[in-house]
């Protein structure tokens, strides 16, 4: 594997999931990983450690040597938020199909019905994205889009407005209207640890205000909307994400999707993509 | 009534599915049974020693298995019962072993012998497929008969999330015509892996 796949920083467990050592897989290749004395490992299959970092609630590594530390999400940490680990999924897809299926606001109203969309309120109106080159992220900003149930807080359909974030290859921000604070974002993330390039599990976490909700609910309408996604996501065709324009036809909605495999392809990111035979 | 629900439970959905059928009222109480195995907690242990979802609390009356959930729910409503449910009921839990345990296998990693989870979830449904064949031939698109009943309500949620667990349902096209019939009823509800009927029903 090129440096350019391995020096990434990975998700690959819940850290207050992690009770018995166990073994997972990362870029194909087997990682053990377990806790001791409250820290947690994480080895290759010859036993040599692996760099770890504990945050977002999840252990993340890495099979090469990361030349920057993983990226912050400094909103987070403000009080008041409460801290959500929603848990994995596991889905058959490449793993970049997965992070571009959540930069998607169009598939709302067809997929989340009458949730996070409903018809007739299917378009998608212009917003800007721009790959930030000091940070070396993908941003889309100024998205709105009209929600039925934006979230577990919402008591009715309001007109919510996002911002992504794609802050490295594997992994998606989204900073959306917070409905009980108008203000204020609530933050979503998407963490991607990819098992194979077309098999991946799938690590969401939170960082809501909502003082109302149980934990369990806001789980549970995280991973009703996740798993909503899961069955479209297994039949996308092809199974790598495309970099190459051609195969696919973007419409003005997809400028985040255009943007974020134009990135993968500038940073030389080729894990679960297919790049058209030269 | 309150149901003690897990939203990626097909059992559990069984059970919204016939209260949203029946259009009874139905307070759902969400339990984290991924990651946080909150079913096995101590206050839900006293509710249901088994330590199992769905629990259907009405009154005093606690119910924890799915098919007397179902039974519990149409006491009143004869349509919605036939004298060939239990064998449909049992069934439903076969349904459950295989189907179900692959699906849990496959998305949040439960320990199974996937193979033979999904070999027995294909024996099923091959049944299924030639019972609901012989229906058709028959005029009938349910299981017992023209009307849906808890057999059909018991047996479709495991069918029709076979895909999550690696189990294509493109050789069945009876089950498929069964399960747009079961889509297409008045009231119908979806959970995430089962997707309602968009206006292609309807074309304009």
């Amino acid at each position: 594997m090129s440096a350019a796949i391995d020096n990434h920083w990975y998700p690959v467990a819940m850290i207050s999931g992690i009770d018995a050592p166990r073994e997972t897989l990362l870029l194909g290749k087997k990682i053990k990983l377990g806790r001791e004395d409250g820290i947690c490992w994480v080895k290759d299959a010859s036993g040599t450690p692996l760099p770890t970092v504990e945050r977002f609630g999840h252990l993340w590594t890495s099979p090469g040597q990361p030349n920057r530390d993983l990226f912050t999400i400094p909103e987070a940490d403000s009080p008041g938020r409460r801290l959500v680990d929603v848990g994995s999924v596991k889905v058959k897809c490449s793993p970049l199909r997965a992070v571009e299926n959540f930069l998607d606001i169009a598939h709302f109203p067809f997929v989340h019905t009458d949730i996070l969309g409903a018809e007739p309120h299917t378009e998608v109106d212009r917003y800007d994205v721009k790959i930030r080159e000091e940070v070396d992220e993908v941003w889309a900003t100024k998205v709105k889009f009209f929600q039925p149930q934006a979230a577990k807080s919402a008591a009715g359909g309001i007109t919510t407005e996002y911002m992504y974030r794609v802050p490295a290859p594997t992994c998606s921000v989204l900073y959306k209207t917070c409905p009980p604070r108008p203000g204020e974002w609530d933050i979503i993330t998407l963490f991607v640890q990819p098992l194979t390039d077309e098999w991946c599990e799938v690590w969401p976490w939170m960082a809501l205000y909502d003082d109302d909700s149980t934990m369990s609910e806001m789980v549970s309408f995280q991973q009703l909307i996740f798993m909503q996604d899961r069955s479209i996501l297994e039949n996308q065709l092809p199974r790598k994400l495309p970099l190459d324009p051609g195969m696919e036809v973007p419409t003005q909605a997809d400028m985040t999707s255009v943007a974020y495999r134009r990135w993968l392809k500038k940073i030389g990111y080729t894990y679960g993509a297919q790049l058209v035979a030269a | 009534m309150i149901l003690y629900d897990y939203v990626l439970s097909a059992r559990c959905y069984k059970v919204r599915l016939m209260a949203a059928l029946l259009g009874a009222p139905l307070t759902l109480q969400a339990v984290n049974f991924h990651p946080g195995r909150e079913h096995k907690s101590p206050e839900m242990l006293v509710l249901n020693p088994n330590g199992t979802l769905p629990i259907l609390k009405d009154g005093d009356t606690v119910l924890t298995d799915s098919a007397d959930i179902l039974r519990h729910l149409t006491s009143d409503h004869p349509e919605w019962r036939s004298a060939d449910d239990d064998t449909w009921l049992a069934f439903a839990s076969n349904l459950n072993d295989s189907l179900g345990l692959a699906r849990l296998h496959d998305v949040i990693g439960y320990a199974a012998d996937i193979d033979t989870a999904r070999t027995a979830g294909v024996t099923a449904l091959r049944k299924l497929e030639a019972h609901l064949t012989e229906q058709r031939f028959d005029d009938l698109i349910f299981l017992t008969g023209k009307a849906p009943t808890i057999a059909d309500i018991a047996c479709f949620p495991n069918t029709a999330l076979a895909p999550d667990g690696g189990v294509s349902l493109d050789p069945y096209p009876s089950v498929r015509l069964w399960m747009r019939a079961i889509r297409s009823l008045p009231g119908f509800i979806e959970m995430p892996g089962i997707h309602r009927l968009h206006e292609l029903a309807h074309p304009a």
